[in-house]
């Protein structure tokens, strides 16, 4: 049981040296000679990281270098696409798709003997000059990480390599040095906005709920619905323990004993974490009765999504979490009046969260200081699709997508061109090229037709259809209707028929300004949040290339290449050798001609499934 | 709770049926308290069949519509048994762009089988899924609780073939 500063402090020395030593040029010491930090995050255990962890561990102990290394498995690293990856220190060595088979060459050369296995790093660390840390790489200078500050560096499951970082410092701090008021002045002047996707300043958010007394509650939004985002999951983790002390620090700002987690259960690793801290949390004290015997009580319960992603709505998340379909509820009255139960509620999602025991320590004005004028701090994005380096980023708000698409992303892969990138998933929109230079802040990018959102960003290249994308969205947005109010369950199914009507080539002019209207109808008449945003891939691909809608409608043609019926197959007879292979594969029978001749598809057969033009050699069969 | 879905009758065993009881009497009178129990419903019996549901509405007291509600309205939550494989293609942005639902459209050919079904002898079953967070192997899918990565419709064969 931790009761007093000293208590938390004394676990905070015995590790302090330990965790210190896990930074580029770190002057601690520790007792093992060398850490090796593998990244345990969803990404990297996909892509095998458990094994490497493990097969490590056996080496180094049949090697008897089991008291000068030691073994961490961490949360997430952010360079998902080079996954597994993996970190040793004092040399602070990226090493990058590491596989089983590197492990015994590293075990003997860097960990026995002091030979960094040069091969095997990430090869952007690797220059001319030597090697360099890994922070000097495109890929990590220009990020700033406040809410994943503890991703990749600490041990997730050890609570007591979070309190080595200063963690529940900012609890004590706020239970016996400050006043509920001091708190919500903090958090206001630091200009902290909610990371979930509105962007509403946190602090008014925790004012409006302390007014009144009696039973509240805290909750913490992560179910991280939006595809292709997993900000939320990498820091549930890398560092669940940042979570809780905020939400206790919130409980005790507006009077509340009872938090809640909302977690997805389509994220298993970060649920068996989450359960691990709690119960490390609880056997210390830091959640429980009467926290740093200061009389504030305040615990925390798991509850489960299941797959709704509605749910991340907050009145549909509470609804849900009082065991009823997550349909959401009309506001006002808003969570901060009557919300979990019909209690005040205040629900932040999961980075916001993570921001808040570093802005109590370090102060409102340090967190200012990073920023845009009306956005302040940094925000992380999941970057994903089409680009080199597919993973997790945390930049000052104000950086601008080219950026993060050309500096810190490597760029679009294969040669090709960069089209669009969305923001803000289902209820987001495209960024066209030509926006490339606008500073990436809650207000611009609503000015530019899209939003934050929760962080998703997904990066497009020319063979991908913005008709297509939209529709994509919208199939998705239809799926996950509620059904509960009619401009959403109803309008949204008509937008979409309209969208795949034009995809198929059967749309008129008429039918582009149908779609139009009824969007904005959409947008003005639903209910909650999902149906209110709902019609913006619709928008922002309307509002950035209304060309491409025209060209399928006018002149029946899919610019990308990506829609099926506007598509034929042909054969080029200059590059045909007749081989035959195209024929032997296809499906339909739609292709023929003599052996060695150049061979014909038959367009009235042909069902546009693709395998000749995966099969052909020389690449003689093309879409027009 | 008829549908053209190819599925198998219910099994259920005693043992299944004691561990189910224990689960509700543990939960009840909590506030909140059904999507806990039915999420571990459907980890003893594999899906949330009427027949399971209505042991659920006569333990905790909660009326057969409401639960058959709960039950319908989240996608986690099955009507019908999985395949002893589990397979879940990810739909999601990352994995579209990359060609994820070309893959799915040939897991459907090679297996006969359409979204949310299962192949009559029990061994697959396929659906989709939104986003398994494995955004830097794009485009996979999981089977059970294997990630496959970097996938394309022609590797697919192949790595069906590993699970006998």
């Amino acid at each position: 049981m931790i009761k007093t500063i000293e208590g938390l402090r004394s676990i905070s020395s015995q590790k302090k040296a330990s965790v210190g030593f896990r930074h580029p040029g770190s002057k601690e010491r520790d007792s093992y000679e060398r850490h090796v930090l593998v990244c345990a995050g969803t990404g990297c255990t996909s892509s095998g990281s458990v094994k490497i962890a493990d097969r490590l561990e056996e080496d180094i102990a049949a090697k008897g270098l089991k008291d000068k290394v030691c073994v961490i498995r961490t949360g997430c690293h952010g360079l998902c696409a080079l996954g597994p990856v993996m970190i040793i220190y004092p040399e602070a060595s990226f090493y990058s798709n590491v596989s089983i088979d590197h492990i015994d060459e590293i075990v003997d050369e860097h960990l026995a003997k002091g030979n960094v296995v040069t091969k095997y790093l990430y090869q952007e660390t690797v220059t001319e000059q030597g090697v360099i840390p890994m922070n000097d790489t495109d890929f990590y200078r220009k990020q700033h990480r406040v809410a994943l500050q503890n991703c990749g560096v600490i041990d997730p499951e050890n609570v007591d390599e979070y309190i080595a970082t200063g963690g529940y410092e900012a609890l004590h701090k706020v239970l016996t040095t400050m006043s509920r008021e001091d708190v919500v002045g903090v958090l206001e002047r630091s200009g902290l906005r909610g990371r979930g996707g509105a962007g509403f300043p946190t602090g008014t958010k925790w004012k409006f709920a302390m007014g009144s007394t009696g039973q509240k509650y805290v909750c913490c939004n992560a179910d991280e619905g939006d595809p292709g985002a997993f900000m939320d999951r990498s820091v549930l983790e890398g560092d669940p323990h940042v979570v809780f002390e905020a939400m206790a620090i919130a409980g005790y700002v507006i009077g509340s004993d009872q938090g809640y987690i909302y977690v997805r259960a389509e994220y298993p690793i970060a649920i068996h974490r989450l359960e691990i801290a709690l119960k490390q949390a609880r056997e210390y004290g830091l959640l429980g009765k009467d926290i740093f015997g200061t009389g504030f009580d305040f615990d925390i319960d798991l509850r489960l999504g299941a797959g709704a992603f509605v749910c991340g709505e907050e009145t549909a998340l509470m609804t849900s979490i009082e065991g009823n379909r997550g349909e959401p509820r009309p506001r006002p009255p808003f969570p901060a009046v009557k919300g979990l139960f019909d209690k005040p509620t205040i629900l932040n999602n999961v980075e916001t969260w993570a921001n808040i025991p570093r802005i109590i320590m370090n102060g409102a004005d340090w967190f200012a200081s990073m920023g845009t004028e009306k956005s302040k701090g940094t925000k992380v994005f999941a970057l994903g699709g089409k680009i080199q380096n597919v993973g997790l980023v945390e930049i000052p708000m104000g950086t601008t997508l080219r950026e993060i698409v050309e500096e810190i992303g490597g760029g679009v892969p294969n040669g090709k061109k960069f089209k669009a990138a969305q923001t803000g998933g289902p209820s987001g929109g495209c960024i066209p090229a030509s926006d490339f230079d606008v500073e990436i802040d809650y207000d611009n990018l609503v000015a530019i037709g899209s939003m934050m959102g929760s962080g998703g960003l997904i990066v497009m290249d020319e063979d991908d259809c913005m008709v297509d994308i939209a529709k994509f969205f919208l199939e998705f947005t239809v799926d996950e209707s509620c059904g509960k109010c009619t401009p959403c369950r109803v309008g949204n199914k008509r937008l979409l028929e309209i969208l795949e009507k034009i995809t198929e080539g059967k749309a008129t002019m008429e039918d582009l300004d149908k779609l139009e209207k009824l969007a904005n109808l959409i947008k003005k008449t639903s209910l909650c949040a999902l149906g209110q945003t709902a019609p913006n891939p619709v928008l922002s691909t309307l509002k950035h290339f209304r060309d491409e809608y025209v060209a399928h409608i006018q002149d029946k043609k899919c610019p990308a290449g990506k829609c099926k019926a506007l598509l034929n197959y042909a054969i080029d007879p200059e590059k045909c050798i007749g081989c035959g292979l195209c024929a032997k594969n296809c499906p339909a029978d739609a292709i023929s001609g003599e052996k060695k001749k150049p061979h014909t598809i038959d367009t009235s057969k042909c069902v546009k499934c693709g395998s000749c033009i995966e099969k052909c050699k020389k690449d003689a069969i093309y879409k027009k | 709770m008829s549908s053209g879905k190819k599925t198998v009758p219910f099994q259920g065993t005693k043992e299944q049926e004691e561990q189910l009881q224990k689960v509700i009497a543990a939960h009840k009178g909590e506030k909140g308290a059904l999507m806990p129990v039915l999420q571990q419903a459907q980890e003893i019996y594999g899906y949330l069949p009427v027949e399971v549901q209505r042991m659920i509405s006569e333990g905790m007291q909660i009326p057969m519509s409401k639960i058959c509600g709960v039950v319908t309205f989240y996608s986690f939550y099955s009507l019908y048994p999985k395949g002893k494989y589990k397979i879940s293609v990810c739909l999601g942005t990352a994995c579209y762009v990359k060609g994820s639902n070309q893959v799915y459209e040939k897991l459907q050919q090679v297996l006969g089988i359409g979204g949310g079904e299962c192949t009559p002898d029990g061994k697959f079953s396929l659906e989709a899924c939104r986003c398994v967070g494995a955004c830097g192997l794009a485009p996979v899918m999981m089977i059970n609780d294997d990630v496959h990565g970097r996938l394309s419709p022609d590797s697919v064969e192949e790595i069906l073939a590993k699970y006998e």
